[in-house]
């Protein structure tokens, strides 16, 4: 047995087996260097080790898929040589300890992720969900990381045209900052973070490498928060600089365009150990790496520092030494510090050196950093019997207008401050049921018709009733938001963010939910081609409800028009299509009452196949004024959003009870249709097979339900509206 | 870029300057872009203004060459001294992004010569520092001379006198906070940028 030393192993976050593991893979005791590196690497957030084995039940296959997970960011074919290359990932713990910057870097590090495939960023979105309204400290975040992506975002010039805002008990002290970018490249631009070629040179680019950071994955995304030791994690956040980030970007994209990298690597989680290793190992070759190369923005940095810092904006590239001159002319013309710090070499050692040819600090198997990463399969349990209130169980609503106002909350005063309509591809921006951008070819311009649709969703409430049929239920809603602007599905990235793994329930809870994704994107025929798992969200022992979050692309075949939106006009008649569904199980009026178990209403994936495809041929065909998906807050939510959005109040004849009104059953939309088409909409449901019913029409200045409520539009508006920037301030004076 | 795109859609043609160049390659007019020039850090335009292409074009705008200041163009123009007062952060302490109706003040400047005065033009704003100040003689200036180009009709960011625009003595340099190159396109909501532009390539 060797023998191991406890104190330092552990310190560092890994356990007595794992630690015996690493001696025996080196086949001597790992010096603290090394343990650093394996900690790092070995860590949930880089190694996966809970959730690996879960993941690989996910559909990741299709004709148009070129990458699909385990690279930077997924990339599917979208045609006219333009490739579009995507990812979500979390930046969760880091937020909550300094939201501004966790968030910040979040957008820099998804960037990163997306521009290393050759592809430039056109789009970020960020669903982002955090303690209640009424909660300073979650106010505290809420400001914080909202001004982080909008100060990271918009200076660097990648605009942020949607994403999620949702306030919830269950993320108080455990905010969910979770980013998603999107970039297009031409086909042939194509690169991965691959080594290759014996003498090949590792260029480091980008900012110096400084004590930001420093264990961030280890220390901070793979374990939970406590009351006591929160303050001595903030070292570990990272600090953004989004200009220099700019100037990376473009002279990486210089440097691809003139196929001058062999393989590039964005530095993220576990800094220079995880882009050296793994551009290694995924090259099959070695790499021997000059420690005392690397700049560093202060004196007397140790090698472990160096080599787990988590310093923003450094990209790593692998270059042939013919071409070195270029690649520094490049990079001098961007203001882009670039420094050879190693190079390529035969076998499978990443070394890390004092100076070139001097004292090996590490020698480790670059491979064992991923390969033999920890696999875990750990316990699951099904949860006990919810002891709670279901939403069916409560009392009809003592006064209906106020519950119904009460669900309602705008999220502009979030968007506003973002910068959603650079590089003028933004037809339809934040706000809507899902954002659609006009796909232009990333070099010359062209335009191609056609557009890109992107939404991101996530239900905790749906998933802590039935993680499994509720993560299918988001897959669903992501499907029919994309319908609603006239889309058809493409690929799906996820972000599962998750309590503590090492408690079963939450394994359970997982692994749910990836098989319900996994049922409804086969259903849906939508690869999963790239994701982030979260764990440890958690505070003082209590795990976050579940929270899969997944952000779905579309496609829209023939962009000539704007969707139609969540409009209507006076006259038009409106019509709920969809299955009838009961139950208010999951629901947002069940839960702003106590009520947050229960069963959720039934998922029908063949029927919501064909609703989703009824309403992009009525968006297609131009049919109908206007549209919206029934969510959070069901049909009562969708209609009140319509009339504030259009300023036409409704009157409405037949809903019979709450449950109609409150209740989220999947697969339905509202449409608004001028009579003069009513016709037309009625008999394509009925050949689709789609149920349709008559609601009532849109008209006047009161939002009226027949013996149910009968409130002002003006009182619906100010409700909608003015929930955030109550809590916030306005931010504009344009209210 | 974006400028770029608008301005060809219109049938003209454009080239980039490199902001270390100190050639203007004899172009007929300049746009200064929106985008955050050196990340704004120290404040907005305050760095950019000591560009090396500032020199060609402080040369450029002094013979009478038409000028535009877009956003971040705006402020790297104050700060140029080129024209006058200065942006301080919105109101709101908040970046905003979001519609602006603008009222046209004045067809007497190169960027509203085929406008009609009192016409509302629908273009997006998308700026922190939006807020446009001067001191109360500089004012009665832009006000007595008709320099004000463009007013909000709903000030969203605390300008005075609701200023969204301005040029100087000459009118041959404008400066302005909202961004016309996003509103040359019916498919991103609106085309009323483009009678800007017309203007610009006009004068």
């Amino acid at each position: 047995m060797l023998r191991v030393d406890k104190s330092l192993h552990r310190s560092l976050g890994l356990t007595d087996e794992e630690a015996n593991v690493i001696n025996e893979i080196l086949g001597r005791q790992a010096n603290p260097l090394e343990l650093a590196m394996y900690s790092v690497m070995w860590s949930e957030h880089c190694s996966y080790k809970s959730s690996r084995l879960h993941l690989k039940r996910l559909p990741t296959e299709a004709p148009w898929v070129l990458v699909g997970p385990g690279e930077n960011a997924g990339v599917v074919d979208v045609g006219d040589e333009i490739a579009v290359a995507i990812r979500i990932e979390s930046h969760n713990h880091p937020s909550a300890i300094e939201p501004y910057q966790g968030a910040a870097t979040g957008v820099g590090g998804i960037l990163r992720d997306i521009f290393t495939m050759g592809a430039r960023p056109i789009a970020l979105m960020d669903p982002l969900r955090f303690g209640p309204l009424d909660d300073p400290r979650s106010q505290w975040i809420a400001e914080g990381v909202v001004s982080g992506v909008s100060g990271y975002g918009n200076a660097v010039g990648v605009p942020t045209v949607g994403g999620e805002t949702v306030f919830d008990s269950t993320y108080k002290e455990n905010p969910l900052v979770n980013v998603l970018c999107l970039g297009i490249l031409p086909t042939d631009r194509l690169v991965l973070g691959q080594a290759s070629g014996i003498g090949n040179l590792a260029v480091l680019l980008g900012n110096s490498t400084g004590r930001d950071g420093i264990g961030g994955v280890s220390v901070l995304a793979s374990a939970g928060f406590s009351e006591e030791d929160d303050s001595a994690k903030r070292p570990s956040v990272q600090v953004g600089d989004p200009y220099e980030e700019k100037r990376l970007i473009e002279a990486c994209l210089a440097l691809l365009d003139e196929k001058l990298v062999i393989g590039i690597q964005d530095l993220g989680g576990a800094g220079l150990t995880c882009a050296t290793s793994e551009t290694a190992s995924r090259g099959g070759v070695g790499m021997d790496v000059d420690i005392s190369a690397i700049p560093c923005r202060e004196l007397g940095m140790e090698p472990y520092e160096i080599m787990t810092s988590e310093s923003q904006e450094r990209m790593l590239a692998i270059v042939e030494p013919k071409n070195l001159k270029r690649v520094l002319e490049i990079s001098n013309q961007w203001e882009v510090q670039a420094s050879v710090i190693g190079k390529v070499t035969n076998g499978d050692s990443l070394r890390i050196l004092s100076e070139a040819e001097g004292e090996v600090l590490a020698d480790i198997p670059a491979s064992s950093l991923h390969d033999d990463a920890p696999l875990y399969d750990r316990p699951k349990k099904k949860p006990e019997l919810h002891q709670g209130l279901s939403g069916d169980e409560l009392n009809p609503p003592v006064n209906v207008t106020n519950d119904l106002l009460n669900l309602l909350c705008d999220p502009s005063w979030v968007y506003k401050q973002y910068d959603h309509q650079l590089f003028l591809n933004t037809v339809v921006g934040p706000g809507d049921d899902a954002t659609v951008l006009r796909l232009k070819h990333p070099v010359n311009g062209k335009e191609t018709g056609r557009g890109l649709a992107i939404t991101t969703d996530g239900n905790h409430r749906w998933c802590l009733v039935n993680p499994k049929i509720g993560t299918a239920m988001i897959v669903a809603e992501a499907v029919l938001n994309l319908a609603c602007v006239g889309a058809r599905p493409l690929a799906v990235v996820n972000c599962l963010n998750f309590g503590n793994p090492e408690h079963p329930e939450v394994m359970w809870q997982l692994s749910e939910a990836i098989d319900g994704m996994s049922d409804a994107c086969v259903s849906f025929g939508v690869p999963v081609i790239g994701g982030n798992v979260s764990l440890y969200n958690e505070s003082e022992g209590n795990n976050i409800a579940p929270t899969p979050v997944i952000g779905m692309l579309g496609l829209i075949d023939d962009l000539e028009n704007r969707p139609p939106g969540a409009q209507m006009a006076e006259g038009d008649r409106l019509l709920l299509i969809g299955p009838e569904t009961s139950g208010l199980g999951g629901s947002l009026w069940a839960a702003n009452h106590g009520a947050i178990y229960g069963e959720l209403p039934e998922l029908d994936l063949e029927m919501h196949l064909k609703v989703a495809e009824t309403i992009r041929t009525l968006v297609g065909t131009k049919l109908i004024r206007g549209v919206h998906d029934l969510s959070e807050g069901g049909l009562g939510v969708a209609l009140a959003e319509m009339a504030a959005k259009s300023s036409v109040g409704v009157s409405i004849a037949r809903t019979p009870n709450h449950q109609a009104l409150f209740g989220e059953g999947p697969s339905r939309a509202v449409v608004a249709v001028d009579p003069e088409s009513l016709t037309d909409v009625l008999t394509l449901c009925e050949e689709r097979g789609v149920p349709v019913v008559r609601l009532g029409l849109a008209t006047g200045n009161q939002f009226k339900i027949k013996d149910m409520m009968d409130v002002s539009l003006s009182d619906l508006k100010a409700a909608f509206i003015n929930k955030l920037p109550n809590t916030f301030g306005v931010g504009t004076s344009n209210q | 870029m974006d400028v770029a795109e608008a301005v060809s859609s219109l049938g003209a043609s454009s080239k980039l300057l490199w902001h270390g160049d100190e050639n203007i390659h004899g172009v007929d007019s300049i746009v200064i872009p929106g985008g955050f020039a050196h990340g704004d850090y120290l404040r907005p335009g305050a760095i950019a203004r000591f560009s090396p292409v500032m020199k060609a074009v402080t040369q450029f705008a002094l013979e009478g060459g038409p000028v535009v200041g877009i956003c971040n163009g705006f402020q790297v123009l104050t700060e140029a001294g080129l024209l006058p007062g200065a942006l301080q952060k919105n109101r709101g302490l908040k970046f905003v992004c979001e519609p602006a109706t603008l009222r046209v003040e004045t067809t007497e400047s190169i960027l509203t010569n085929k406008a009609a005065v009192g016409g509302n033009l629908h273009i997006p704003i998308n700026h922190f520092e939006g807020n446009y100040t001067c001191n109360k003689e500089t004012l009665k200036e832009l006000q007595e001379e008709n320099r004000i180009v463009l007013r909000y009709v709903n000030n969203p960011n605390g300008s005075i006198d609701d200023i969204a625009g301005v040029c100087n003595k000459n009118r041959n340099v404008v400066g302005l906070m909202p961004h016309p190159e996003r509103a040359c396109n019916e498919l991103l909501g609106s085309t009323d940028g483009q009678v800007l532009f017309q203007s610009l390539l006009a004068a």
